[in-house]
């Protein structure tokens, strides 16, 4: 291909790689403009990682199309410029932005499975990137292996010939990347690249990305709505509000410094720094985002501002620069301590000791074309009242299985037992008596998902309030308002329809049907999970004041750490279905861990911006159907000693009063420090079995 | 307290209706019918279509204020007379006029082809809910004999159907709806399959629903819409099969009655003599009709999808 594209010279250099400018971009839905992005104006220059941050809606995304002007058809840019390397995006014709999108920037979607073709294989999918470029077929093939080498997989010959989906997701988004880098472009845009994936994951291709900064000189934007991402990874953040940045400034002075309410609300929304739901409540921002393209007053932020005065209601807020670079768009940056902390918990937890629910020895094996595939092996626990029991491990760990072996969902194996006040219940939920599926509820992942769309918040909640407590007509009635109440969700919400609803007050429909028969326990899988930060400290201060008043216990599963040490009282690691350690919450944070549970906890990127040495994960997940001889965990242990771990299954031992690990060294070995040789992190493609 | 509105990123048609401050939720959920009304009456297709179909419907409800001939009435102009003012659409081979003829045929058409479609879509329905919900062994072996009625070509079919049980209209809808049930099966079937593995399915198994009550009252509420649109486009489908059938004489129990297909096929061949109009008219009335329906079907899934 012969391009009369002018090589980047040394005065485009000095241009920023990526220049937005005023931009007001609005969506047309059903014939009504309506404004999503209000004046947007930021900088990346070559070299930089720039973050962007906000709740969903917002506009994070949008701008990062806009940033390689790539729009959907109903998007349209009403003013300002989007410029790169001096170039201007707005005004290109279609072939100069094909040209500019070929061989200078480069985006990173969020999904990588949807990212790549299924039917073709990695080879000739990376190949292509470069053939763009105008090599020919066998150069192009030689920097496609190079490109996956540089995207640290592990023997990239093999990769090339596989077929996506016998790739997980932590190498496919490698694969996506090494697409990405083809170009060399000097403006890459990641649109929340590990969101789908597992912490472990995520660090993994987050180091990556890290690494490969320093090879590359090119400009980084990236879009995350998780805070520890953009603080692990950029040197500067904008935060998004409403279509406006508020605030904007290293990531240091914003994340140690917020100088915008909007900010503070956020950073006081999650759990940081070890908090404990004993010792105070997470922070909600009161009251809702402003829908995309709703008239604004002149501050976005007003109606949910703690220290709006009428100032805010009359002017638009000035840009008030708080130091080098770090600058806020508030009246009142000044009187940023003003913002109230969040209330400190004056309530005990009390947790019972009588054992109300109990796991005992349960395993479940599914069988498939003739194979047995272990998902849970001999997990015991137990719950006491009103105790929060965290469950943490990767994909495909069991979690799940483990919950939905406990609520009838399928039926145990023969041997282990789920007892009810010492009492056994029947393996499947039909079979149960009334007492028992009363006893345990859940609370799922996704709202949308697990409420009926077409029925009203009433019925759902009537409809288990009935079946359940048996209790019928008015009482029924009143039993409804009641728990409503409880959840905080207004008489107005119960004839509304899912639709109609956030995401929070889904989610908070959903616990309400789940109390709704007075549960024992109730199992919560994941359900922060599809939820904004702001939203997710409501809901978890909600869980954790219910817990209070009904005594309820919870088998709270997540993935994200800094939520389970926050509600959770005791907390058990997961690995292939086996529970490998399980401990109080205080004992589980305070030195000795399973080096499973070692290698989960450095995976975490924190915001508070202390860097750990993480212990990489290699590989993947061994398939359940094919569990490694001896512990299950030695193939990716850094740890593992030779001859003993891959040979004898190590027995859970109690290392100090309720805190075991299912593990063979000592407690002095276990607290050695570890040396990782980087060059051994590589991604080792894992044969997944073709089912 | 009430609280942050999530929008979702990818899609800012939805999350216009999610704000939920005060009383907006409500006058939300309004204005967004209200804003999809208006697109589905403002497309061109819907008005078309609506035109186009309401033509036909009150062609069929009363033929008589449409025409003062009849469909077998010998008019003055005499037979194999060109269009123009004595025969607005010319007069046919035997001295009918044909603009008579065709406003007289739509009656039987738009007989058969909704109920015949009415009739198919509830059945199919039903099916596909039942199969999609309880999978197992008697879906397996009712999918193979959907597979089974599918691959019978329509007119073998109909061939059988009117040989062993008459040509009478009750028999040519039964078979239309035999003929339609497999397909709104499998599009039903595989909504249910979707619907079946959301989390409020099990949930309802989790507090110890009955099938039939998942089945009735969680799922099928969620595959109206499927159901409407199943219902649109079959009914083109009906209108276009009923008119073959008609062509090939399996229709009817005279060649004289007034029915589109039955005038194609007994006028088609004096086309080679440049009389083209007694059967040309008709086609473009089946063909009418068919586009009428499907306008109206593409625009209101648009205007719900929009």
């Amino acid at each position: 291909m012969t391009t009369t594209e002018p090589l980047p010279t040394e005065t485009e250099a000095e241009h920023p790689a990526l220049a937005i400018d005023g931009l007001e971009m609005s969506y047309i839905v059903r014939g009504t403009p309506r404004a999503v992005l209000r004046d947007v104006s930021f900088e990346v220059r070559a070299g930089e990682a720039y973050g962007l941050v906000g709740e969903s809606g917002c506009g994070k995304s949008t701008t990062a199309y806009a940033a390689l002007r790539y729009l959907p058809g109903n998007g349209r840019i009403d003013a300002g410029r989007v410029e790169s390397g001096g170039q201007e995006l707005t005004a290109m014709s279609g072939r100069e932005l094909r040209e500019f999108r070929a061989q200078r920037a480069s985006m990173v979607f969020q999904d990588p499975v949807q990212a790549v073709n299924p039917v073709l294989k990695i080879g000739k999918q990376v190949a292509e990137a470069f053939k763009v470029m105008g090599q020919s077929n066998s150069e192009a093939h030689a920097s496609a292996l190079a490109a996956l080498k540089r995207v640290r997989i592990a023997a990239p010959e093999s990769v090339m010939d596989r077929y996506p989906h016998q790739l997980s997701g932590g190498m496919l988004q490698r694969v996506v990347i090494a697409m990405a880098l083809a170009c060399e472009p000097t403006l890459l845009v990641l649109d929340e690249p590990t969101t789908g994936l597992d912490a472990t994951v995520e660090a993994e291709v987050l180091d990556l990305v890290r690494d490969l900064r320093s090879e590359l000189n090119s400009a980084i934007l990236l879009i995350a709505h998780n805070l520890g991402v953009i603080r692990t990874m950029c040197d500067r953040v904008g935060v998004m509000y409403a279509g406006r940045i508020v605030e904007e400034g290293t990531v240091d002075e914003v994340f140690d410094n917020p100088s915008h309410p909007y900010t503070k609300g956020l950073l006081n929304s999650i759990p940081r720094r070890g908090l404990r739901k004993t010792d105070r409540e997470l922070f909600a921002i009161p009251g809702s985002a402003p829908p995309i393209g709703a008239s604004l007053p002149t501050c976005t932020y007003i109606d949910r501002c703690p220290i709006a005065t009428e100032i805010c209601r009359t002017d638009v807020p000035p840009i008030v620069d708080r130091s080098d670079g770090h600058w806020t768009r508030c009246h009142h940056a000044d009187r940023i301590s003003d913002v109230p902390e969040p209330q400190e918990v004056t309530v005990e937890y009390n947790v019972g000791t009588e054992q109300v629910i109990g796991v005992n020895g349960v395993s479940k094996t599914f069988r498939q074309r003739g194979h047995d595939i272990p998902a849970l092996v001999s997990v015991d626990l137990g719950f006491a009242e009103g105790e929060t029991l965290g469950l943490v491990g990767e994909s495909g760990s069991g979690k799940s299985t483990l919950a939905k072996t406990m609520l009838g969902v399928h039926a145990a194996d023969e041997g282990g037992a789920i007892t009810l006040r010492g009492r056994q219940m029947a393996g499947k939920a039909t079979a149960r008596v009334e007492e028992s599926v009363r006893a345990i509820s859940m609370v799922f992942q996704n709202p949308d998902s697990a409420l009926n769309r077409s029925w009203t918040v009433r019925r759902i909640l009537h409809r288990s309030v009935v079946k359940l407590t048996g209790v019928k007509g008015a009482a029924a009635n009143k039993r409804v308002e009641e728990i409503a109440a409880a959840m905080q969700l207004s008489p107005r919400h119960l004839d509304m329809r899912p639709r109609q609803l956030s995401g929070g007050l889904k989610q908070r429909v959903a616990i309400a049907r789940a109390f709704a028969g007075d549960p024992e326990v109730v199992v919560c899988d994941e359900p922060t999970s599809a939820l904004d930060v702001s939203v997710q400290a409501a809901i978890l201060n909600l869980l954790a004041g219910l817990q209070n008043e009904e005594r309820t216990s919870y088998l709270f599963i997540s993935h994200d750490i800094g939520v389970v040490r926050y509600l959770a009282d005791r907390i058990a690691v997961m690995y292939l279905g086996r529970i490998m350690e399980i401990g109080s919450t205080a004992t589980m944070f305070n030195g000795t861990n399973h080096p499973y549970t070692e290698a989960l906890l450095s995976a975490v990127p924190s915001v508070d911006g202390i860097a750990e040495a993480r212990i990489p994960l290699m590989g993947a997940i061994p398939s359940p159907a094919n569990p490694p001889p001896g512990c299950v965990f030695h193939t990716r242990c850094h740890r593992a000693i030779k001859g003993l771990c891959e040979v004898t299954e190590p027995e859970m031992v109690e290392l100090s009063a309720g805190h075991s690990i299912k593990c063979h060294l000592s407690e002095e070995q276990l607290n050695e420090p570890v040396h990782i040789d980087p060059s051994a992190v590589l991604a080792v493609a894992i044969d997944v079995p073709l089912t | 307290m009430s609280e942050t509105s999530d929008l979702p990123k990818s899609d800012p048609a939805r999350s216009v209706g999610e704000r939920s401050s005060a009383t907006s939720e409500r006058s939300a959920k309004n204005q967004i019918r209200r804003e999809q009304f208006r697109v589905l009456y403002r497309s061109p297709g819907f008005i078309f279509g609506v035109l186009i179909v309401g033509f036909w419907v009150f062609a069929a409800l009363w033929p008589s204020l449409l025409t003062s001939d009849g469909p077998k009435e010998f008019v003055e102009a005499g037979p194999r007379v060109k269009p123009g003012s004595e025969a607005w659409l010319g007069t046919n081979k035997t001295g009918w006029d044909v603009y008579a003829r065709i406003i007289y045929g739509a009656r039987p058409i738009l007989i058969v082809a909704p109920i015949a479609t009415a009739m198919a879509v509830i059945v199919g329905t039903m099916l596909g809910l039942v199969m999609g919900y309880y999978r197992g062994w008697a879906d397996e072996v009712l999918s193979r004999v959907i597979e089974a009625i599918l691959s019978i070509p329509i007119i073998l079919m109909a061939i059988l159907v009117v040989f062993t049980f008459g040509r009478s209209t009750p028999v040519i809808i039964g078979t239309i709806a035999v003929l339609f049930v497999p397909a709104i099966t499998r599009t039903i079937r595989s909504a249910a399959i979707a619907e079946s593995n959301l989390d409020y399915v099990m949930s309802a198994k989790m507090r110890g629903e009955s099938g039939l009550f998942i089945v009735s009252r969680e799922i099928l509420p969620n595959v109206t819409g499927l159901v409407v649109v199943e219902l649109t486009v079959r009914l083109g489908y009906a209108v276009f099969t009923y008119a073959t059938l008609a062509f090939l004489g399996f229709v009817g129990s005279n060649i004289t009655d007034a029915d589109w297909g039955i005038d194609v096929s007994q006028n088609y061949e004096q086309i080679v003599r440049d009389i083209w109009w007694p059967s040309i008219f008709p086609a473009i009335a089946i063909a009418s009709l068919v586009i009428g329906v499907n306008l109206i079907a593409d625009s209101i899934d648009k205007a719900l999808k929009s």
